[in-house]
């Protein structure tokens, strides 16, 4: 599995990043940790005549917490997250998805940035950051400029991103209350057959807001907002849980593939999100 | 080829500078070029974990790494923590716990677990089993490849009180 050739290139800051997107244009791709890409350029499905490794782009490899406001640095592996105390305590939820992804090997090198990124609605960030109502930072000839995560996504691998833009950083606020990443893999290493972000809040015994997501089961992340408020003024109750899993199922698109056929992912969100839903209110 | 880069690594101590183009697969700078063959080529897509290395403290699969992208990095492979002659204390663990059959997934097994042991000396066996999900093994069953990493985990434990 030999990829085809391309020329490297290690620049130190974002822009000389910058300037050799403008030089190569399409013929150049950005380098992350390479877990998505890489295997594309093995299996000759993706050609890279310019290949821009942002390894040593230090600026996009911070955590930094400031309140409420938590902001990633696109090279921030999922690794880098697992370990960090602090942003476990303000923002659990990253920490929980990171370890659902992949394996140890692929989490060191893995980032948050290719992962947003990519588009790959295989990916868990996607679903993640559209949960958390994240900011998605990115820079390009013209300067910067920010998107909302719920706004980013177009279609599989089609993105709010232009050609000549690159992904810092992702922000969201860190709400305290309950939360949950649950996902059903076949197997470590493989994508979800579904997957789902929630994160509630509460007051007097209710649930005041709510937010959920679901990963894998259309072409694009799945931010449900019926589902969520079949949940909101609820104690999480069965029937509350059951018309939020009915609000989600109207919103998803799953295709058959080798995780199953249509019915069976619908059967599996349905189950997810059940216990999604009741780990976070258990945890609010 | 026009493209080719100069290339530094340290590979278990040793010092090695050559050309190569960037697209080269680490895996095969190390056993084609270097002829560093301990980490072995299993499935080739990142999934079986045989090629691990450890790369500037972390467990990287070697065939998911572009030369290029190891340019000016530390690298330790199986060779660098031991030999026939010097076994490492998870090598005697294996052997003495017949932590592997066949032994082609052993070198990646290994080295994945002396990362693990070193971020957390301690484990659980249920912290081995996730800590060393990204290795594949067709023979064991994992059972005695757990046992194995604890046991080595214990006596890297005891040597340690012991010297202090």
């Amino acid at each position: 599995m030999i990829p085809a050739s391309f020329d490297y290139h290690r620049p130190s800051d974002m822009d000389g990043v910058i300037a050799l997107l403008n030089e190569h244009g399409d013929d150049a791709r950005v380098l992350a940790g390479g877990h998505s890409l890489i295997p594309m350029m093995k299996l000759r499905m993706a050609e890279v005549p310019h290949l821009i490794d942002l390894q040593a782009v230090d600026s996009l490899r911070g955590i930094s917490i400031n309140g409420s406001r938590v902001t990633i640095g696109a090279m921030v592996t999922q690794h880098d997250i697992i370990n960090h105390a602090e942003l476990a305590k303000v923002a659990p939820i990253m920490r929980e998805t990171s370890l659902q992804i992949a394996d140890p090997q692929v989490r060191y090198m893995g980032t948050v940035g290719g992962n947003v990124a990519n588009g790959d609605p295989g990916n868990d960030m996607p679903g993640l950051m559209q949960c958390l109502d994240a900011t998605l930072h990115l820079v390009g000839p013209d300067g910067t400029r920010e998107v909302a995560a719920r706004d980013y996504y177009e279609a599989a691998y089609v993105t709010a991103r232009e050609e000549d833009e690159v992904l810092t950083a992702i922000s969201f606020d860190a709400l305290s209350g309950g939360y949950s990443y649950e996902k059903q893999k076949r197997k470590i290493g493989d994508y979800a057959t579904a997957a789902a972000a929630v994160t509630i809040q509460t007051s007097g015994g209710k649930v005041s807001s709510a937010s959920i997501a679901m990963t894998n089961l259309s072409d694009v992340p799945v931010w449900s907002e019926a589902a969520a408020n079949a949940i909101i003024g609820t104690a999480c109750d069965a029937d509350a849980v059951k018309a939020a899993v009915n609000a989600m199922l109207d919103d998803i698109d799953p295709t058959e593939d080798n995780r199953g056929p249509v019915a069976f992912k619908r059967h599996v969100a349905g189950i997810i999100l059940t216990r999604a839903i009741t780990r976070a209110w258990d945890r609010a | 080829m026009s493209n080719k880069m100069h290339i530094k690594l340290n590979v278990n101590g040793e010092g090695h500078e050559f050309l190569a183009e960037p697209r080269e697969l680490l895996i095969y700078t190390l056993r084609e070029r270097l002829n560093i063959t301990g980490p072995h080529i299993g499935c080739e897509t990142s999934h079986c974990g045989a090629c691990t290395v450890t790369i500037n403290g972390k467990s990287v699969k070697a065939c998911t790494m572009f030369v290029a992208q190891a340019d000016g990095a530390d690298i330790t492979t199986i060779e660098g923590l031991g030999g026939p002659d010097n076994m490492h204390v998870l090598q005697e663990a294996f052997r003495e716990h017949h932590g592997l059959q066949c032994g082609y997934c052993t070198p990646g097994m290994i080295t994945r677990a002396s990362k693990l042991l070193e971020e957390n000396p301690n484990p659980t066996e249920e912290e081995v089993r996730f800590g060393m999900a990204g290795n594949i093994c067709r023979c064991t069953g994992y059972q005695n490849i757990v046992k194995s990493i604890l046991a080595a985990a214990s006596e890297l434990n005891a040597a340690k009180e012991a010297a202090e």
